[in-house]
């Protein structure tokens, strides 16, 4: 049934049309409308689950954990901060194989504290075990959801769904919420591999010594291998069932011929296809690649889809997050998705890759901006040196110097965030200003 | 593709409107998006909002920065804030307030832009009256479908009792209503004083 409805409500529907059984939760913006709305379906009894207000992240992780180990659906949401305060218990549910769903509405991380969006949160838990899904729109963040009960519950390990903090979650949009028979006929109830079960008692979490820890993680790296090939099968099932393609592992957007390809995750591709159309109009073979699924990072099925372009000479990574002093995150990944060997493989040095940090703690990615950054790219084509390896859109460096001169000045230069907002003379920081 | 902004204080149903306006805009089979300004709302900040409607899926998440109309909630923020940054040469202003534009002290504005596209609507007054509490949202939508019409005021009148239920809904669509009639007054006597000069 299309809707006209908020991100973070339309991923309330979705999660309750999954029929979880057991959620837990600890408030945190951006994620709170998507729990409040659970919270208030448990209460009507429009929905059948305990609603667990837990008094942290790290409770609400570890019910969620104890839930999933006792056989129930789990499933809990997150951001930020909390999404750090929970990260042992992260990791704890990836190495037990506990099939728990978690949202996280990515915002940054602090300090400087900051409520706004990017994917620093997502990218610090990576290597965590959990599978990772980055949804571009609010349809596709109501659609993830439901995949990824099944996909979780398929190979027993959990899976997190990310979508942008406030550009996603708090944006009102139309998205089709698609019917219970529907959802339920798509995902089966959960049969779990290991229960917690009075009648056949089982311990779970026993300590693994030398003797066995690795061959624990060889199958949960085996895991993870299978989901590449699970991903893509349950996506292509619902394409079938629910008539949209939602989810899967990359999804190519106007690379035929592509000279120039943008790589990115979540709804900032949505600025980047805009960019893409324009100069595509002014005749420049510029093309984008979107990363859906990027735990585990799909190096084949990024191989395959920038080897479609014959033509392609440059590759920008838009990188939503930063990796100081190394650069991009995204970037390495797809460095080496390019140097595996497939005896078809593209030959990295004929291709330039620059990494552009953009869109940190909530920065607008414009079109005007990528546009700009693109055409120091596509125009200079046999010189590719107009975009430099790694870059930062729209960075201010009339700020940046005001710091570099005050640090030169003295010592004592005091806290840089303070210096930087009385250079702006911002009082409130992001509040509410018509446009620069 | 018609884009508005929303200017208003933490508490004013900023929010709320730009939302009304993209339901109003689903209930004519259109597409449309609302989300606020991003920031740490509070009771009285200056807050914004944007809603884009359009009869194609709209794929940016820009904020509005070249609105084609500008519904300012709140009047006190007119010399505070540069609210008509980027507005279009003939985009479409609705302002709350019970004075004239002259009384706001925007008579540099209206000098360069069409009179018919630069109203008053007193929508907290028309909110008071109606729904008893000081909540322009709703009249301000009114009050666009009257000239602007970026949507019918039915479609906003159904937005309302979608969103809205009982006597909260009968207020919110009664002053919306009235607020329309306001407007609709407002633009044929422009209209009249056109001809006449």
């Amino acid at each position: 049934m299309l809707k006209q409805i908020e991100g973070s409500r339309a991923v309330a529907e979705a999660v309750a049309l999954s029929r979880p059984q057991v959620i837990c939760a600890y408030p945190i913006t951006p994620q709170t409308h998507i729990v409040e709305a659970l919270g208030a379906l448990v209460k009507k009894e429009e929905l059948n689950a305990a609603f667990l207000n837990v008094e942290s992240e790290f409770a609400a992780m570890s019910a969620v954990i104890g839930a999933s180990a006792a056989g129930a659906r789990a499933y809990t949401a997150t951001a930020s901060q909390g999404l750090l305060y929970m990260s042992e218990a992260v990791y704890n549910a990836a190495g037990l194989g506990l099939p728990v769903v978690m949202t996280v509405a990515n915002r940054a991380i602090g300090a400087p504290i900051n409520i706004w969006n990017d994917h620093s949160d997502a990218m610090s838990q990576r290597d965590s075990g959990w599978i990772q899904l980055y949804a571009e729109t609010n349809q596709e963040a109501a659609d993830l959801h439901i995949q990824a009960f099944r996909i979780a519950e398929e190979l027993s390990n959990p899976v997190m769904v990310c979508m942008d903090g406030f550009v996603l979650t708090h944006a009102s949009e139309r998205v089709d919420i698609p019917g219970q028979d529907e959802v339920d006929a798509y995902l089966p109830p959960y049969q779990p591999r290991q229960v917690l079960d009075p009648e056949d008692p089982v311990s779970i979490g026993a300590m693994v010594g030398p003797e066995a820890f690795t061959e624990v993680r060889y199958l949960a790296d085996q895991r993870m291998r299978q989901a590449l090939e699970l991903i893509p099968a349950t996506a292509a099932d619902f394409a079938c069932r629910f008539g949209r393609d939602s989810g899967g592992l990359v999804r190519r957007y106007r690379t035929e011929d592509a000279e120039l390809i943008v790589i990115a995750l979540g709804s900032v591709l949505a600025a980047i296809k805009d960019t893409v159309d324009d100069l595509r109009q002014e005749g420049l073979r510029v093309g984008a690649l979107g990363i859906t699924t990027f735990r585990p990072f799909p190096s084949q099925a990024v191989r395959e889809a920038l080897g479609h372009s014959r033509r392609l000479r440059h590759l920008v990574v838009l990188e939503r997050a930063l990796a100081p002093g190394s650069g991009g995150i995204v970037t390495g990944d797809v460095h080496l998705a390019l140097a595996a060997a497939d005896g078809r493989s593209l030959q990295p040095a004929e291709l330039m890759i620059s990494t552009v940090v953009a869109g940190l703690g909530g920065r607008p990615v414009s079109r005007k901006s990528l546009r700009a950054m693109l055409l120091r790219t596509a125009l200079l084509r046999t010189d590719c040196g107009g975009l430099p390896d790694f870059s930062f859109l729209d960075l201010r460096s009339d700020l940046v110097d005001g710091e570099l001169a005050r640090m030169r000045a003295a010592r004592r230069s005091g806290p840089t965030a303070e210096n930087m907002l009385r250079d702006l003379d911002v009082t409130a920081p992001g509040a509410a200003r018509p446009a620069n | 593709m018609f884009q508005v902004r929303f200017h208003g204080r933490g508490g004013q149903g900023v929010v709320t409107a730009a939302e009304l306006l993209a339901s109003a805009a689903f209930h004519e089979d259109r597409h449309a998006q609302a989300f606020p300004s991003f920031g740490s709302e509070r009771m009285g900040a200056p807050v914004m909002s944007f809603c884009r409607i359009d009869d194609k899926p709209i794929r940016t998440r820009e904020p509005v920065t070249d609105p084609d109309a500008l519904l300012i909630q709140d009047p006190t923020l007119l010399h505070s804030e540069d609210l008509f940054a980027g507005l279009t040469a003939d985009g479409y202003v609705l302002i709350n307030s019970a004075k004239s534009v002259a009384e706001l002290g925007l008579a540099d504005l209206a000098a360069g832009h069409p009179a018919d596209r630069l109203l008053v609507v007193p929508a907290s007054a028309l909110a008071m009256t109606h729904l008893g509490r000081p909540l322009p949202g709703a009249p301000m939508l009114g009050g666009l479908a009257a000239f602007a019409n970026p949507v019918d005021l039915d479609a906003v009148l159904a937005a309302i009792g979608e969103r809205f239920h009982g006597q909260v809904a009968a207020g919110n669509a009664a002053a919306a209503r009235a607020a329309y009639e306001y407007v609709t007054a407002e633009v044929a006597q422009l209209t009249e004083e056109k001809a006449g000069a």
